[in-house]
């Protein structure tokens, strides 16, 4: 999703194509579960991707040999944010274990730096309604879950 | 009044107790178990349990209705953010109320529009710079919503502007003189107002005129 809305897909370096366009950047805050995997995926897509955690261990979870920065602090933080090169950057990902500290750096990430693509993980499915539509993506594991899990019980059941 | 408290920590809590002593109708609303529960005992019905940032633990608190007023006061400064913005645009709460825990994060609630706001950090080191006398230009009060400030400057012996007329001062035009504290009294500065070494003048300005301010009253 947030390929899609970035001009031309610029990083993904494939062979044979002309490199001379810089990477696309992505800004990834809070590197548990799921933003480690994020994290792994853009950069196997050739972006360049700096990550923010609050812990150190956070680190280990992005596997021994992780090519990218990495920026101890919390997402609130504007300094972390600005060291990070969130002016420069094409997309930022939410993806703490907070859901408000998701939803508010989300709304400053666009608001403030005007990054173009911004996505926020939001667990709680009310407050996933209450910030869609606001400019930046939001992404409810929750909701996700709760359709699924209906859906294929409701499938089964009716075989 | 009907007055929803989200935060029963000790702002929370006092906020709570002096409204209703003044007769007002309030909720309180705490996360923690054991505080809710001490909270219950004191404030019976009004105290609610449970997560103020979750929707419908903040309609069982009455937002729905919706409150006067909304006062966001957590010790977590995303939290109050997050109900401000609820309470206001879900809930159409025409005033809301948010504590900042970091004086850092300000800058987060005047981005999202929240105001006013209340900083104990703050307002101690805004006190403190009012005592340390090398602060030339002291920040009184911040009117962020109007766009303007409250400064208090003393006038030295070696300013240029000591023993001239306010009106001869050549004042940047978003800056004026309110009042000129002297021997401990204070006056109105009008036109004909004298400044001298020593006095305390109070100034409104609008936000980045301090330096042309500081020029005018304090170079010698």
């Amino acid at each position: 999703m947030l390929a899609r809305e970035l001009p031309g897909n610029r990083g993904t370096t494939l062979p044979g194509q002309p490199s001379s366009l810089p990477p696309v950047k992505a800004l990834i805050v809070g590197v548990g579960r799921v933003g480690s995997a994020v994290a792994g995926r853009l950069r196997n897509a050739g972006w360049e991707v700096v990550v923010i955690d609050e812990s150190e261990e956070a680190l280990g979870r992005l596997g021994p040999n992780w090519p990218g920065e990495f920026h101890l602090g919390h997402g609130m933080d504007t300094s972390v944010l600005e060291q990070a090169g969130i002016a420069g950057a094409d997309a930022f990902v939410a993806s703490t274990d907070g859901d408000n500290t998701n939803i508010v750096i989300a709304q400053v990430a666009k608001r403030r730096y005007e990054v173009p693509a911004v996505a926020a993980r939001i667990l709680d499915p009310a407050r996933a309604d209450f910030y869609s539509g606001r400019g930046f993506a939001v992404v409810s594991p929750t909701k996700t879950a709760i359709a699924e899990l209906s859906e294929s019980v409701l499938a089964a059941g009716s075989d | 009044m009907f007055v929803v408290v989200v935060g029963g920590g000790k702002v929370g809590v006092s906020v709570t107790r002096t409204l209703l002593a003044l007769g007002h109708e309030l909720a309180l609303v705490e996360q923690e178990q054991a505080r809710y529960e001490r909270l219950e005992e004191e404030f019976q019905h009004r105290a609610i349990h449970g997560d103020g940032t979750e929707i419908f633990v903040l309609e069982a608190a009455g937002l729905g209705r919706p409150p006067d007023i909304l006062v966001a006061v957590t010790g977590d400064d995303e939290d109050n953010i997050v109900i401000c913005q609820l309470a206001r645009e879900k809930y159409d709460v025409p005033k809301v109320i948010a504590r900042v825990n970091d004086p850092r994060n300000e800058q987060h609630f005047d981005l999202l529009g929240i105001s006013p706001t209340v900083s104990a950090t703050s307002m101690v080191l805004a006190l403190v710079e009012h005592e340390v006398p090398q602060h030339e230009l002291v920040h009184l009060l911040e009117l962020r919503k109007e766009n303007l400030e409250i400064v208090e400057v003393e006038i030295k012996k070696s300013s240029s502007a000591a023993g001239k007329k306010v009106e001869d001062l050549h004042l940047p035009p978003t800056a004026r003189l309110i009042s000129v504290v002297r021997d401990g009294r204070a006056e109105i500065a009008v036109g004909s107002t004298e400044l001298h070494a020593g006095d305390q003048v109070l100034a409104i300005l609008e936000p980045g005129s301090e330096d042309d301010l500081k020029s005018v009253l304090l170079s010698s």
